[in-house]
Parts: C-alpha cells; structure tokens; sequence
C-alpha cells in the first residue's frame, strides 16, 4: 500500500469518526459550550476595561478591507448615501427609560474617542485602521439603561441572503471604554464598504460583531426572542460563537 | 522481591495516547481553518496578496475536520481540544518534574553535545542501530523530545493564544513575544507542519526498531533494561 494512501486512509477514518462522535448530544453540547469556558478565562485574566492593543499612525493598514456586506444598496440606503446620510438617524430603544434617535450631527457633538486597532477577521486576516466616534457607554447613559438589561442588540441597515445583519454583545463589552460607535475610519467619514455612516468598534472581539450600517442599538433582558435566538446573524445561520473573543 | 519500573509511566502513556489524539484533532481542524483563509503574513496585520509570504493550498475534506468546509464547525472543535491539549501537557510538565522523567529520561548530559558523540549517534541511526537499551533514549532522540515538549508543543499553545483578540487584551506581551497577530498565525502554521514532521519521523522510527515491542511497551508499560 501506499504510504499516502495509507495517510488519507486514516485521516479519513479520523474525520468519519470525529462526525459521530459530534453528532452525540454530549459531543455537541461540549463543542457549544467551550464558548463559556473561553468568555470566563478572558474575564478572569483581564479586568472588563482591559483595552485592545492600540497602534501607531505608521501601523495603519494602506487600505481598510471591507467585508460581508460591501453595499447595502436598498433605495433607501441609496437615497440616504445620495444625500450624504444627513437624515439618517441613530436610534436607542428597547429597555431604557429615555429612548434617543440621534443624527449623525448629535452623534459627532458628543465626546469622542479616536484609536487606532486591529481588526480580526474570523477567517485569519487582519487590518489596522483609525476610528473615531462616541463611546457606546455615554449613549446607553443618556438613554437610562433599565436594571432588566442584560444585552445590546445592534440593528443594521443591510441585509445578507435576504435576512437583516444584527449583532449583540453583552453590558461588559458594551461599557468598555474601545466600543465605540465609529462615523470616521483614517480621518474621514466611514466608506460605504466599512459601514457608512456609523458602525460598531468592539475591540476585544472578532470582525463579525462589528455590526456596520448601524440604524438602532437595542436594549434587551435575552438574547432567545431575538431573531434566530442566538445574538447574532452568523450565529444564527452558521453557528458561529456568540462570544467572539477568540 | 522489588517490582521492576516500568519502561513508561503510566502518566507518561495516558498523556502521549491522550495528546496524540488532541494533535490530530488540532491539526485537521486546523487545515479547515487553513481554508478560510490560506494566506500567511508577517507582522502584526495582513490581508491582500500582496502582503502574503505564503500561499496555502486547499486541503481536501479527507483531510479535515470537519470534512468539509465549516469555518464554525472547526473552530469548536480547535477550540475545544485546545483546552485538552494545554492542560494536558502542563499536567504532564509538572508529574514529569515530580516523578523525574525530565530530569532521568529526556535531560541530556554535558558530555552528550561533543561532536564525536553525536556523529556517533547519527551513524548509529543510518545503521539503523537502535541497541541503546529499552527505556534508554539515545541523544537524539531526548534532543527531538525535548525539542518538542517544550518548544513547539508551548509554542502552538502560546500563538495560538495571540490570535485571540481578548487574549492580546489581557496579555498584551504576546504580541511583542512573536511580532505581532499575523507573525504568530504563521508561526502557529510552520510549528503544525513541523510536529507533522516528528509524527511521520517518529512512526517511522517506532516501525524500524520493532514495532509491536515499542507500541505494547507504550500502551502497557513494558519493563525497562538496567542501566547499562
């Protein structure tokens, strides 16, 4: 026999055994829970305001690839892009006691906060840029965020395979002080490809949480009537880890 | 009448069993995730071929975990096994300070890095010469261990950890360790292919020195020749 053969034969028994063995109730639930296991080392290795490594200006990647959607291209958002997004409008809804809907000019009177970060895709590649906007902590703030809140929801303009793009993440990542609701990449306003006009910085994790053309951030107690149930679009559909830390 | 040590502690053969299956796992999954996205960088970001050292190719399903294209379904079984695999061998790393196997079986003697002496090591490996006693390792052989126990195994765990975002958060000198998140993806790749390597080398050189006597020793423990 040869030897590759030999190789490929069982590597092909490893894989037929490995989807058996995922397909038992343990095995799956196991596979499913590490995603705890990962959230509460992190935790516990780092302080909830630890921050993100921040770069230099000579560190920032020569252009900033876009990703998921490139283009929501709905004749509204059309239409808002036409006219340089000046009636777009930021809500904050849900569990809070003083609901806001902002435009991008409140947005950018609030204080600001500019950083310069890596961006990891869940795929392996990574981009440096500079981001600048509010923090999500002052908006939750100012809306009095409800004891009940336990989880933000980001609502997004863009659709993907038909179905709205959404994301969630958590108070600890909520409140720290990097997730920043960014309207500037490289000191200009958010390109149409990077989330124009306003998108998710959530530093500690990876590029799928950043939800991009923001409409609404959403307080809520549970992540199970949202949606597909699982906090995010790709968790939802692909099963992807909700908690995107690693 | 004293019982005879056996050529391989139990610890020792329940941590080899339990980490070659870790590896194996780890390391087909990992083709998967190869997939997503089959380019390496240096440095600290990277994403366009143009910024690429290494294009990877495809690997086929018979060699992945899943197998077929599942970026998620990879990642938890990498991720899962990551955890078996780090506590495993810190679990081995301290029972073997304790129990001595370090320091009896894999450390290497001053006088086993002259020249003359490891020439006369690899001649005896091109002979195919393995009469070194059983439970002796010859220098070679504790050199590749020790080269794997505690550089390349630590050092996929360790790179591993510095592409998680939340991991440079809290331990930022991981980044200043390998040059950055993009310099530690390809650091983690070369380091698979490498133990990859001592699997085949090893396996071979279990097959040339007796096979169902090294294997049966590896699974029951065997018994170990007197020093010699």
């Amino acid at each position: 026999m040869k030897r590759r053969n030999l190789l490929a034969g069982l590597a092909g028994a490893m894989v037929a055994g490995c989807s058996k063995v995922a397909e038992t109730e343990p095995m799956a639930s196991l596979l499913h829970r590490a995603e705890d296991w990962h959230r509460k080392a992190h935790r516990a290795l780092a302080s909830n305001t630890a921050l993100a490594p921040e770069f230099s200006p000579q560190d920032i990647s020569p252009y900033f690839r876009g990703n998921g959607t490139l283009n929501p291209a709905t004749p509204a958002y059309e239409a808002a892009a036409a006219n340089n997004f000046a009636d777009w409008r930021l809500e904050v809804r849900g569990l809070v006691n003083n609901p806001l809907s902002l435009s991008l000019d409140d947005i950018r009177a609030l204080p600001q906060r500019t950083q310069i970060t890596r961006h990891d895709c869940v795929e392996g590649w990574s981009a440096i840029g500079k981001w600048t906007g509010p923090q999500l902590g002052i908006l939750l703030d100012q809306a009095y965020l409800s004891d009940e809140a336990r989880y933000i929801i980001f609502r997004c303009a863009d659709k993907l395979g038909g179905s709205d793009y959404y994301e969630s993440v958590d108070l600890v990542d909520a409140y720290h002080p990097q997730t920043i609701i960014a309207h500037m990449l490289n000191d200009a306003p958010l390109p149409i490809a990077n989330g124009a006009p306003l998108r998710m910085r959530i530093e500690r994790q990876l590029g799928y949480k950043h939800a991009k053309y923001l409409t609404a951030i959403e307080a809520v107690a549970e992540l199970g009537a949202v949606e597909g149930g699982k906090g995010g679009y790709w968790e939802d559909r692909a099963n992807y880890a909700w908690y995107a830390g690693i | 009448m004293k019982r005879r040590a056996p050529r391989h502690r139990l610890f020792t053969r329940l941590w080899h069993w339990i980490n070659l299956l870790c590896l194996v796992i780890l390391f087909m999954s990992g083709l998967n995730i190869s997939n997503a996205h089959p380019r390496l960088y240096w440095g600290q970001a990277g994403f366009s071929p143009s910024e690429a050292w290494a294009f990877i190719p495809n690997f086929p399903g018979w060699a992945t975990i899943p197998g077929y294209y599942s970026l998620a379904a990879a990642r938890q079984w990498h991720l899962l096994f990551a955890w078996v695999f780090a506590i495993g061998l810190l679990a081995f790393m301290v029972v073997s300070v304790i129990n001595g196997h370090f320091r009896k079986d894999i450390a290497t003697r001053l006088k086993e890095w002259r020249k003359s002496s490891i020439m006369a090591d690899i001649r005896a490996h091109l002979r195919l010469d393995f009469s070194h006693g059983a439970g002796q390792y010859n220098f070679l052989q504790k050199a590749a261990y020790g080269l794997v126990i505690f550089i390349m195994l630590p050092l996929m765990i360790f790179t591993g950890m510095a592409m998680s975002p939340a991991m440079d958060a809290a331990w930022p000198w991981l980044l200043d360790i390998f040059g950055g998140r993009q310099s530690a993806r390809s650091i983690h790749f070369i380091c698979a292919w490498g133990l990859f390597g001592f699997l085949i080398l090893h396996v071979a050189l279990v097959f040339l020195s007796g096979p169902i006597g090294q294997l049966k020793a590896m699974i029951l423990g065997g018994s170990r020749d007197e020093t010699p």
